[in-house]
């Protein structure tokens, strides 16, 4: 075994007449998290729908554990390489119970003790039980995300893909949810890559970091890099810039605006 | 004193039970920045909703006061309430996409807002908008004067929706998460185009958003808002010092990139947070 979990080479994204991902290269360690950030447009969630099997239309090379895959997955990869979406609202079947939400993975992988393991997944993501036949729009957005990612794990995955796995939340169940994708990778010894247009969501969970800007990714650094500085793209200085003005506290209100003329 | 809002209630009824959503809001504006916080379902666009006249027939609101200007907004007409909205007080929402109508051009839109309340010819009305769209710092404003939503990008549908919220002139500009759908470059170009149109013309804005570092960028003062209610008023430099458990908790559960931390702290919610404190 390999102790590279990911690689993905020159990979190439086409809709009909436009290349959205032009040669993207990147590799993940097992056990490390590797964030994609840029704006909207540039690529990044394009990337993890090829890599998760989601489009099937690429071109490159995209490696789990040292395995080539094809374009159209097995079943088995399904079981190994699971996704969470930004959306819990869109996620979810809205007619269907948490359990049959949750069994229904297991039943098409042939897993058995689908009890125990709901009952599993459920606490390892810090909901009740009294959640397990509820439907969706019967809990909050965090306790719906939470259950995505409770589907996401319950048939024991090497790694997950997150886009946005925040965004649609709100700060303080924001913090939740990244303490748990913390602790989950730990426990399980998980391969994340995270998606985000949000550098300190990124930086928070990542410890290296590839930006992306119309379909390339510009630059690759690690966090500590980013942190300081020490990063040579435009782009990314202009991520790391807005990033940081926003954390810093105002001496006056709208000194920014005013310290920053002209766009 | 443009707002004048004093004990606002807002409550719905479902399956027969009764559920209050904005309990007992207090708050006054002048021409002045007010930055708006909390997190979904806290109230906040409820109550500026209630300001213009603009929820649902099922809403039950009440106030002891609750004044745009002169106007009693709880007794007024449709017919007053219709030109204050769009007129004295501009609205801009959270996502272009869905506040402009997609079967019409840009242009035609922001014309018929100005000739609702300005009442001029159409040739009048082209030049106004052509003025406003400028003033919106968009490059080539024939063109996007031309062009259907859906063919110009989300922060240039934001620039020509603020340009349509000024047309009449307002007096208020009221921003709901006028930047959310928006990526970090364009929101921080948007936020402050807002600011300078606000400064420059003198007027009051009300900017309604989840995000407090960013409110507190640029806004005079904030309210912190939390199950229907105004947790806690301080002026936007003091936001730092913040004093109530909830403001805190809030600013210090998000994660940073400069300070990093290997956990978030929670916000831990007190029930002591959704009694009603007499104001």
């Amino acid at each position: 075994m390999s102790d590279r979990m990911i690689e993905v080479a020159d990979l190439r994204i086409s809709f009909s007449s436009a290349e959205v991902v032009k040669g993207v290269a990147f590799e993940v360690a097992r056990g490390e998290t590797f964030g994609i950030v840029g704006e909207s447009g540039s690529g990044k969630s394009t990337v993890l729908r090829a890599m998760s099997g989601l489009n099937e239309s690429w071109d490159g090379r995209i490696l789990f554990n040292g395995e080539a895959v094809p374009k159209r997955r097995s079943r088995e990869f399904f079981r190994k390489v699971q996704m969470v979406f930004q959306d819990p609202f869109g996620s979810l079947h809205p007619r269907q119970t948490i359990d049959r939400i949750l069994s229904e993975i297991l039943l098409v992988n042939r897993i058995g003790e689908i009890d125990r393991r709901i009952n599993k997944a459920l606490s390892d993501v810090a909901l009740p039980q009294t959640a397990r036949f509820r439907y969706p729009h019967q809990l909050s957005g965090g306790q719906r995300q939470r259950v995505a990612i409770a589907r996401a794990l319950i048939a024991e995955p090497k790694v997950l893909l997150l886009d946005e796995p925040t965004s649609a939340l709100d700060v303080s169940v924001q913090a939740e949810v990244l303490n748990l994708l913390a602790d989950l990778r730990e426990e399980h010894g998980l391969t994340y890559v995270m998606v985000s247009h949000n550098l300190a969501v990124i930086s928070h969970l990542c410890a290296r970091v590839g930006v992306m800007q119309n379909g390339l990714m510009v630059e690759q650094t690690s966090v500590e890099d980013l942190r300081a500085g020490n990063v040579s793209h435009p782009h990314t200085q202009e991520l790391r810039r807005l990033s940081v003005e926003l954390e810093d506290v105002p001496a006056e209100p709208s000194s920014v605006s005013q310290a920053k003329p002209g766009a | 004193m443009l707002v004048d809002i004093q004990n606002l209630r807002i409550a719905f009824t479902s399956r027969g039970k009764r559920f209050e959503a904005v309990r007992g809001i207090s708050l006054t504006l002048g021409r002045e920045k007010l930055g708006i916080v909390g997190e979904s379902g806290s109230g906040k666009s409820l109550t500026a909703r209630a300001l213009m006249k603009l929820l649902p027939k099922t809403a039950q609101v009440s106030a002891d006061t609750l004044r745009y200007d002169d106007v009693d907004v709880l007794k007024a007409s449709e017919r007053q309430m219709r030109r204050i909205r769009g007129g004295r007080v501009g609205f801009v929402l959270q996502d272009p996409k869905y506040s402009l109508n997609p079967v019409k051009t840009i242009g035609s839109q922001i014309d018929e807002a100005w000739r609702e309340h300005k009442r001029g010819s159409a040739r009048q009305a082209k030049q106004a908008t052509l003025d406003l769209l400028d003033q919106v710092l968009i490059r080539d404003p024939k063109k996007v004067y031309a062009s259907y939503p859906h063919e110009v990008s989300g922060g240039m549908g934001q620039r020509a929706m603020i340009a349509m919220a000024l047309a009449p002139n307002p007096e208020l500009l009221i921003a709901d998460e006028p930047t959310s759908a928006l990526d970090a470059t364009v929101q921080a170009e948007i936020l402050r185009l807002i600011n300078d149109l606000v400064e420059k013309r003198g007027m009051g804005l009300i900017l309604i958003s989840h995000d407090l570092p960013l409110v507190s960028h640029f806004c005079d003062r904030v309210c912190v808002m939390y199950s229907g209610q105004i947790m806690e008023e301080m002026a936007a430099s003091d936001l730092m010092n913040a004093r109530h458990p909830y403001t805190r908790g809030l600013l210090n559960c998000m994660p940073s990139l400069m300070h990093p931390r290997d956990r978030l702290p929670v916000l831990a919610r007190e029930d002591i947070w959704l009694e009603e404190t007499a104001r």
